[in-house]
């Protein structure tokens, strides 16, 4: 049967509930709200709850068939992602970018050129690489890779991101934001080509579960409903 | 992993370059990821395994021989020395699984600025001897000759440094060379920004952007804002110039029948003589040592793009019956390398590593 992943809690479960809902699957906690379990009613299906940052990994091994996280968590996670999992549907919730940001008080900086000039004045200036403070490192490593932006150093940050440059352990960000406003409390502002992805909710097949041919049918029976645009 | 096959053929690789009069050398495989960092930048994460070690902090499993190679000959100070070493280098393969990760290298290096195009020639001829019984296709390129080119602009100090910075990195250095040469005008926020500066000081600018915040200060804001002010007032680079820099990027040839094209460049940049003139020597050193540089395939630019700093000098030995795969041998001189190692003592340096793992049974 195919198992589907749901995030296990919160608004993120709230709206996939709903999105399923109004494509005819209704999904449903069962027992208490401390039981991590529940049921599919419309397709032959099973519901798995999990963290949203347990799904990317539990498809990339093929423990469920199908599974909703952000797609930020996915590209981060899983190393070439599009050869483990395929997109089946961004779900429209869930919204939230990840971006670069660096002081206000940066006047002469825009741009990731400005960024990468700053880089090297930086270096030159206080014989360290410029710090960016971040959890994202595989998606904020490729990206200046391919922008070509160098002499920087990526460490590690788990949460209040958005401090680290005013307690002096960075000098800029990269992080993710919904609305802006933790930025702009901290004096920080994103570069004007600083978006390194625009993440949100998505419904994800695993390449590498064992499909079934019961199992493929139930799915393409269900595609057409999960992937027309809403 | 390495099978018992390719470890006898890296072994008698080996032994070719010992009984050549190189002296063995050893690295280590566990390396503090400090050092390769600070001379690779971030990529290196996305090239090399990791690991921990609770008294050395961040370690990093050997990508290749260079770095090691190069800190072992600074240690034992010794200089001419020719090198040659056998061993496993690491890589992890995010973006094509089924690449090897970790494999063999049998590498060959000179420590010897007296005679740069002998040593190049010498370690050119000897991969390549190595490698005759698989008949492989040799490339070669000069990285020398864009970085000359660089230095000899006339444009600011800064613009030159900015360039030579990312000579290794194609697509920063192409937007550089728009901004610079006038092919790209400023976008409007930064012409809005500049004609601020002809009317506010560098200072006022920046204290009215926002408070202080992190380690870089309004100073160091204030010193960039009067770079760009100045940076705005030098001219574009002459467009003649500016065609000579896409002419190197796109030269194809062969090595000696580059030579005239490059003297005709150099009548626009007079700066390129000195590396053209090494090109040559070089070639007269490979002829010399009964190598075809008329027939010999020759790009400038070629080797431009991978992690590798070489500055001068680069070559390829790949298959023609496996178009895709990693070259079977790579080479080239890192003279920029050993000076950002070696603080003071920078030393001319040649090499090239070969991949017993690619060559598959002795035809």
């Amino acid at each position: 049967m195919i198992a589907l992943g749901v995030p296990s809690k919160g608004r993120l479960m709230e709206k996939t509930f709903d999105w399923f809902g109004a494509r005819g699957l209704t999904l449903s906690r069962s027992g208490s709200d401390r039981e991590y379990a529940g049921q599919v009613e419309g397709a032959e299906m099973r519901l798995v709850l999990l963290s949203a940052s347990e799904i990317p990994r539990e498809l990339a091994a093929g423990r469920i068939h199908l599974g909703v996280t952000g797609s930020d968590l996915v590209r981060e996670t899983l190393p070439a992602w599009e050869t483990r999992v395929e997109t089946l549907a961004p779900m429209g919730f869930g919204h939230a970018d990840l971006i670069l940001a660096v002081p206000m008080l940066w006047a002469d900086v825009d741009t990731l050129d400005d960024l990468d000039a700053v880089c090297a004045q930086f270096r030159a200036t206080h014989g360290h690489r410029l710090r960016i403070a971040t959890k994202y490192h595989r998606l904020v490593r490729e990206f200046l890779r391919r922008h070509g932006v160098a002499d920087y150093a990526l460490v590690d940050s788990q949460g209040a991101t958005e401090g680290t440059v005013r307690n002096c352990t960075a000098e800029a960000i990269a992080d993710i934001t919904s609305t802006g406003e933790t930025l702009r409390a901290n004096h920080l502002k994103i570069l004007r080509d600083g978006l390194i992805h625009a993440s949100e909710a998505t419904l994800f097949r695993a390449r590498q579960a064992p499909w079934t041919e019961q199992e493929d049918a139930v799915l393409a029976a269900l595609r057409p409903r999960l992937t027309a645009m809403s | 992993m390495i099978s018992a096959a390719d470890r006898a053929r890296g072994e008698a690789l080996f032994e070719g370059l010992r009984a050549a009069g190189a002296t063995p050398v050893s690295a280590p495989i566990l390396l503090e990821a400090g050092p390769l960092l600070d001379l690779y930048g971030e990529d290196i994460r996305a090239r090399a395994f990791q690991t921990q070690d609770p008294a050395l902090g961040e370690m990093m499993l050997r990508p290749d021989f260079t770095v090691p190679v190069v800190r072992a000959h600074l240690e034992s100070g010794a200089t001419p020395a020719r090198y040659c070493y056998l061993g496993e280098v690491f890589r992890r393969q995010e973006d094509d699984p089924s690449r090897a990760r970790e494999y063999l290298q049998v590498g060959y290096e000179i420590f010897d600025g007296s005679d740069p195009a002998a040593a190049d020639a010498d370690v050119f001829a000897r991969i390549g001897e190595a490698l005759a019984p698989w008949s492989p296709v040799p490339a070669t390129g000069d990285l020398g000759l864009l970085i000359a080119a660089v230095e000899g602009l006339a444009t600011t100090p800064r613009r030159r440094a900015a360039l030579r910075r990312h000579i290794w990195r194609p697509t920063r250095f192409r937007r550089l060379t728009d901004r610079f040469t006038g092919r790209v005008a400023p976008d409007p926020d930064r012409a809005a920004l500049l004609a601020r500066l002809e009317h506010e000081t560098p200072e006022a600018i920046a204290a009215a952007a926002g408070p202080e915040a992190g380690l870089r200060s309004l100073d160091e804001v204030a010193a960039r804002l009067t770079a760009l002010a100045e940076d705005a007032r030098t001219p574009p680079i002459p467009a003649a110039e500016a065609d000579v820099l896409d002419r190197l990027l796109t030269l194809e040839g062969t090595m000696t029948g580059a030579l005239g094209p490059l003297r005709d460049l150099a009548t626009d940049l007079p700066a390129l003589r000195p590396a053209i003139d090494r090109l040559e020597a070089r070639a007269e050193a490979m002829a010399r040592r009964g190598l075809a540089v008329d027939t010999l395939p020759f790009a400038p630019a070629r080797g431009r793009s991978t992690l590798e700093y070489y500055d001068g000098f680069t070559f390829t030995f790949t298959t023609p019956d496996r178009p895709g795969e990693p070259p079977l041998a790579t080479g080239g001189r890192y003279d920029a390398l050993t000076a950002a190692l070696g603080g003071q003592g920078a030393i001319p340096a040649v090499g090239g590593v070969i991949r017993p793992g690619l060559l598959g049974e002795r035809p």
